[in-house]
């Protein structure tokens, strides 16, 4: 037997609705199923709200997309086929617990409440960027896969300084993370230290152009039975699921039983980033597929047949994105480019006599050629 | 004024600290139960408890982008990794995170930690455990980098690298721990990135740091006792921030400097100097400025070659001469 026939043979690529292990609740068609470990407790209203955050997460990715390719940004990691992991799983925290992101987490800084013009300043380069992680219980944006599921579990162990604190910590990386040291040292550590943290693996299929296959021979979610805690694979399209298994996987890590491994099986339907093209790589009839498991037009089914929502409601949010899509792009072409001398000012927390005489220096170089 | 070793300097740093602010933690391999691989976090788990003096799994990258996370959250972890030859297995942690961190969030989010490692040669510990890498991260915007050479420096340091609001990488030296010293009582901190003239002197400068500022201080009392020679010495003890200001002021006193270091020359902290006198004090030299550093070798094993690859003061001393010799400073 060869490794790559071993390989099919124990991890079917596919999880379509008819494996049994991935937890759904609501299904590509919009039928809603129950699954006894995951109970949903939301109310129609909540439901609507789903769907709002996630028209509106897309209308911003689209035009974040837009603005890139109109040389407004200098890229933009599109976020498109992922909206119901994020959604789902960030609606799922609490205020006061704290999210790791990775650089595609638009959905999780939506629900944490970043404005998303915060977002386009960091990729537009007028700044350095940033919000204040502890004002939105949301980290920096991390570049260097997989290095923050590390910083979340050490987050995580300062939690559990403070008694009486039940704050959890979610954190978001990729199939291609997985295969990363600092992920597999951070499972080591979250499961030594018994850490309230709750790992969630988006897995898109792709990694730049390395698929999955290539990162796992078992499916990602078995991997946390060999670190001691338990995984679960969950249809990442389908926000229902994605908000119920992460709400059982917060509570499980709150009540001290250690760290929790979500594996939300999802699709990159973009590019990685706009630096990419994935038509290099992959084949259009796998994106095809993955259309009719779009995780917005499942829960449009859903509300329509159900009688929860009408045409009005589908109308307002469309209009609403349009609104928010006209608020951010105006906001980003009238961003002014930064001070040059900015760059000297973060460096150090408690500054640096070093710097400052850079800054000098420089100051008097930009100086030396006078009035435009 | 008690006269301690290095290692207990560090050690009763470790502990005031923890008393004194209890945002403080230690974290690192053998550190809890073993007491530290150089022994000096002994007692200090019986005192404070696991909470505060966390044995971790062997896994570099791993405490150290953990202390960054609790760092985030506002603790100080003081992290322990067993000798400078395994930070190299935390390196993006260090560089691409915790040095970068403030910086690239706008400065939203600090990260107050110290990473405590031994470096150095000379223990027959081979190839891969005997090195001194400082250089690699006193080249890294974000970070500080700080080398104390007497058990005084090794508190006041470490007090002010606690107490600091930015990644320090704390590097101590394997060879300094049984060294004996003076040390000041009761709160004493020294101010980063000040460099220490050990002794003054009107005829040479000799520029140092860490173990080496032992050295060349040894070194620099002989000479005036046997030979008369007035050598002022300057421990940098801090290689970022630099203190450029003291190394040429010293220089455009005595007009010569040898610059001496347990690390690989090229490339090495030597240059650094070099480059920053020839800016500084170009017109107050007398002589081109030499380094003494070790052989660009893997250092080996074998005592006799381990010895033969590292400087000492019979090196310094030479080039000292010819130095000297060049001005026909002896006549």
């Amino acid at each position: 037997m060869t490794v790559d026939s071993l390989h099919h043979t124990v991890a079917p690529a596919d999880a379509g609705p008819a494996d049994p292990a991935l937890v759904q609740l609501l299904t590509p068609e919009g039928q809603r199923r129950e699954h006894p470990n995951f109970p949903l407790l939301l109310d129609d209203a909540a439901i609507r709200d789903l769907y709002r955050d996630l028209v509106l997460l897309r209308r911003f990715d689209t035009e974040a997309t837009a603005l890139q390719r109109q040389g407004e940004l200098g890229i933009w990691a599109q976020v498109l086929g992922q909206e119901a992991a994020q959604i789902g799983s960030a609606r799922a925290l609490r205020p006061t617990d704290m999210a790791f992101p990775t650089y595609r987490e638009h959905g999780v800084a939506w629900c944490r409440g970043v404005p998303p013009e915060k977002i386009l300043e960091l990729f537009r380069g007028i700044n350095f960027g940033g919000w204040n992680p502890l004002e939105f219980r949301l980290a920096p944006y991390t570049i260097v896969i997989g290095a923050h599921t590390l910083h979340a579990v050490g987050y995580a162990m300062a939690l559990q300084r403070e008694p009486h604190n039940d704050d959890a910590v979610i954190v978001y990386f990729g199939d291609g993370a997985a295969s990363e040291g600092d992920v597999n040292e951070a499972f080591v550590f979250a499961a030594s230290y018994n850490a309230p943290v709750v790992f969630f693996l988006q897995n898109n299929q792709w990694a730049i152009s390395v698929p999955e296959s290539r990162q796992s021979r078992i499916p990602l979610y078995q991997r946390a039975k060999g670190f001691g805690f338990p995984g679960v694979r969950v249809d990442g399209n389908d926000v229902l699921a994605c908000l119920a298994v992460t709400d059982a996987a917060l509570q499980h890590v709150r009540s001290g039983q250690g760290p929790f491994l979500i594996e939300a099986f999802t699709y990159r339907m973009g590019a990685h980033t706009t630096s990419d093209d994935p038509t290099r790589y992959r084949l259009a009839d796998e994106l095809e597929k993955w259309k009719l498991r779009d995780p917005i037009e499942r829960v449009k089914a859903y509300l329509s047949r159900s009688g929860l929502a009408d045409a009005e409601f589908f109308a307002s949010v469309d209009v609403e994105a349009e609104a928010l899509a006209d608020r951010i792009r105006s906001a980003c072409v009238s961003m002014p480019d930064p001070d040059p001398l900015a760059m000297f000012d973060h460096v150090y927390a408690d500054g640096s006599p070093m710097l400052d005489a850079e800054r000098r220096s420089y100051a008097e170089y930009l100086a030396s050629f006078g009035e435009a | 004024m008690a006269v301690i070793t290095y290692r207990q300097a560090l050690h009763d740093t470790l502990r005031a600290e923890l008393l004194r602010d209890p945002n403080v933690f230690l974290m690192g391999e053998e550190i809890g139960v073993f007491e530290g691989s150089y022994k000096i976090t002994a007692g200090l788990l019986a005192e404070f408890g696991p909470e505060r003096v966390r044995d971790t799994p062997i896994s570099e990258e791993g405490f150290v982008g953990a202390a960054i996370g609790a760092a985030m959250l506002g603790l100080r972890p003081v992290v322990e990794i067993m000798t400078i030859n395994f930070s190299i297995l935390a390196m993006d942690q260090i560089v691409n995170h915790a040095a970068k961190i403030h910086a690239m969030f706008g400065g939203q989010c600090a990260v107050p930690m110290v990473i405590r490692t031994p470096g150095g040669g000379g223990q027959q510990l081979a190839a891969t455990h005997s090195q001194n890498l400082e250089v690699w991260y006193a080249h890294v915007p974000g970070l500080k980098v700080v080398t104390p050479a007497t058990p005084a420096d090794a508190k006041g340091l470490l007090a002010a690298s606690i107490r600091d609001d930015d990644p320090v990488m704390f590097i101590e030296n394997l060879a300094l721990y049984n060294t004996k010293g003076e040390v000041p009582e009761g709160d004493y901190v020294t101010e980063i990135g000040t460099a220490n003239v050990m002794k003054e002197g009107e005829d040479i400068t000799i520029v140092s740091y860490s173990r080496m500022a032992a050295v060349a201080l040894d070194v620099a009392r002989r000479l005036e006792e046997d030979e008369g020679i007035r050598a002022e010495v300057v421990d940098l003890r801090s290689l970022r921030p630099l203190d450029r200001t003291t190394v040429v002021e010293s220089v455009r006193k005595t007009g010569k400097a040898v610059v001496i270091e347990e690390d690989w020359l090229s490339y090495g902290v030597g240059a650094e100097i070099a480059a920053t006198i020839q800016e500084g004090a170009f017109d107050y030299l007398d002589a081109p400025v030499r380094r003494v550093a070790a052989a660009e070798v893997p250092l080996p094993y074998a005592k006799p070659l381990e010895l033969a690859a590292l400087p000492d003061a019979t090196a310094l001393v030479k080039v000292i001469h010819e130095t000297l010799d060049a001005t026909r400073f002896r006549g």
